[in-house]
């Protein structure tokens, strides 16, 4: 479904992502992880079109996206992304997922102009909103509400679109332990529902227990790519992530 | 009566060169320091239209069309540039216009271009722009409810989250610069005709500001408090005889002092005040 081939991409002299080479069958869930600097976040840019590559492609369903913009990949193949937490803080959570939901109908700046109507596209977002547990919070700017949410409202945004394939980056960080379990479940709902997940996130135990498969990276480049526990039985992977006789937080890396 | 005419017909002149501006500024978040050069392209458009012959209507159109086309192509570098750099290539746009036009002969450099035709009476000037004027504020608040003013809202407050939700942004701003400046660009037609004479000083930089300073008086983003806005700084100079000359100080002024007291403009003063949105 998802594919690119030799995809590298270098800030100044430091080679972020250096001919990694990956497919993601439709269905999967695959988490995407790796110490800090390792080029994670950059390869789901470059999958996502938020970034272009230096060299390599990037193919989506046998299509090769690698030069299509953003707005046409998140509308083609409902391909589409996640950073940091980007809401439209001037609007309630509800109007966040309204405008997504409406993105049919935002399609064209003239055909926008003749359609008021939003009844649908909020009925909509409130059962997003109540799907993922912040209904309570539907009118409330998106300024005044805590990180826990807003965590939340991305992923009901993107839900809005209804996509076929999801590229979550680090979507539990700064949550609390109970938080991060439970939007882990989730998105573990999500993928039984059919929607293709890729997933960047620091959180090992949450994305250990629900991705069926992980992809390590360091350095740039792909160091391991298979079943969590294999994966994770790696001596080369841990100490990756450990380095050499060190100590450290695996749970932060 | 002729003066109580003349003075209705520039406010909804006013009226109509503020909404535009919002419409680029205050829906779609795109700074333009250089709107009067739209006013002003209007307005020798049908300036020239007219002295060649063409009828009132069509000049009026050619104005709206001349503005509203160049108005897209500075669009393009909407998309290219955000914020500071939006406001300095707009400043830029302004300039532009008014130095190509003070060197051309054929536009009369720095004389203007005289003798406009004018087809109708004072009456018929105000009531033009009168309804010119309530037309843009009806359409300006239907887009503010449609598909539309979530899709500007959007790309106010965040360009990359509204690219990933599929709007397209480019498509968008060039809209917004399209409606807005031919708006201006048709009251620039009504201008031109109505004083039968332009002057390429009549749509300078400090123009442009003053229409920025209606916007953002009557609250950026809020369709009759830039209406009102507008209505009020067209009234003071004519009011107080003393704001006249000193006109420039006075608007500065009085932005200054909104700033301080209310920075949401006289919409956000309605806000406060009632608890309630002004559209």
């Amino acid at each position: 479904m998802l594919a690119c081939i030799d995809l590298s991409l270098a800030f100044g002299g430091v080679r972020a992502v250096a001919g990694v080479s990956l497919g993601v069958g439709r269905g999967e869930l695959i988490g995407l992880i790796g110490p800090n600097g390792a080029g994670k976040t950059t390869l789901l840019r470059l999958l996502a079109g938020t970034l272009r590559p230096d060299s390599g492609t990037v193919w989506y369903d046998a299509r090769d996206v690698t030069r299509l913009p953003l707005h046409r990949r998140a509308r083609l193949g409902r391909v589409l992304t996640h950073q940091v937490v980007r809401p439209f803080g001037k609007m309630t959570l509800a109007e966040n997922v309204m405008v997504a939901a409406g993105s049919r109908t935002t399609r064209y700046p003239w055909r926008a102009l003749l359609s008021v109507d939003g009844r649908r596209a909020r009925a909509r977002a409130l059962e997003l909103l109540e799907r993922l547990g912040i209904a309570d919070a539907a009118d409330k700017l998106a300024i005044e509400v805590p990180l826990g949410y807003l965590k939340r409202l991305q992923v009901a945004r993107a839900l809005a679109l209804e996509p076929q394939l999801l590229m979550l980056d680090e979507p539990l960080a700064g949550l609390n332990f109970t938080e991060a379990a439970r939007l882990a479940d989730e998105i573990a709902a999500l993928n039984a529902d059919g929607i293709t997940i890729v997933l960047v996130e620091h959180n090992l135990g949450e994305v250990t227990r629900i991705a069926r498969r992980l992809a390590v990276l360091e350095n740039g480049t792909l160091l391991a790519d298979g079943p969590p526990r294999d994966v994770m039985a790696r001596s080369d992977v841990r100490e990756a992530y450990l380095g050499t006789g060190q100590r450290g937080s695996v749970g932060r890396a | 009566m002729d003066y109580y005419l003349s003075v209705a017909t520039f406010a909804a002149l006013n009226v109509i060169l503020a909404v535009g501006l919002n419409l680029i500024s205050g829906f779609c978040g795109q700074v333009s320091l250089g709107h009067a050069a739209f006013y002003g392209l209007g307005a020798y458009a049908a300036a020239l239209c007219a002295i060649a012959g063409l009828p009132f209507g069509l000049s009026l159109l050619a104005g709206g069309l001349a503005a509203g086309a160049c108005g897209a192509v500075v669009a393009f570098a909407a998309v290219r540039v955000r914020e500071d750099f939006l406001a300095i290539v707009t400043m830029g746009v302004g300039f532009l216009f008014l130095g190509a036009v003070r060197k051309q002969s054929w536009l009369g450099a720095e004389m203007g271009i005289a003798n406009i035709p004018s087809p109708l009476d004072r009456w018929g000037y105000a009531a033009l722009a009168t309804g010119a004027a309530l037309g843009l504020v009806l359409l300006s608040l239907h887009v503010r409810r449609s598909w539309m003013g979530r899709a500007f809202d959007a790309v106010a407050q965040d360009e990359d989250a509204a690219r990933s939700i599929g709007i397209d942004v480019a498509g968008y701003k060039i809209t917004a610069f399209l409606l807005g400046t031919a708006a201006a660009g048709l009251a620039g037609g009504i201008y031109a005709h109505l004083t039968q004479l332009i002057v390429p000083d009549a749509f300078n930089f400090i123009e442009s500001i003053s229409i920025l300073a209606m916007v953002a008086i009557g609250g950026l983003g809020s369709t009759l408090g830039v209406v009102a806005g507008a209505v009020l700084l067209t009234l003071m100079p004519e009011l107080f005889r003393v704001v006249n000359e000193y006109k420039l100080l006075a608007y500065g002024g009085l932005l200054l002092f909104v700033m301080r007291v209310s920075p949401g403009g006289l919409a956000g003063l309605v806000r406060r005040l009632t608890g309630r949105e002004l559209p």
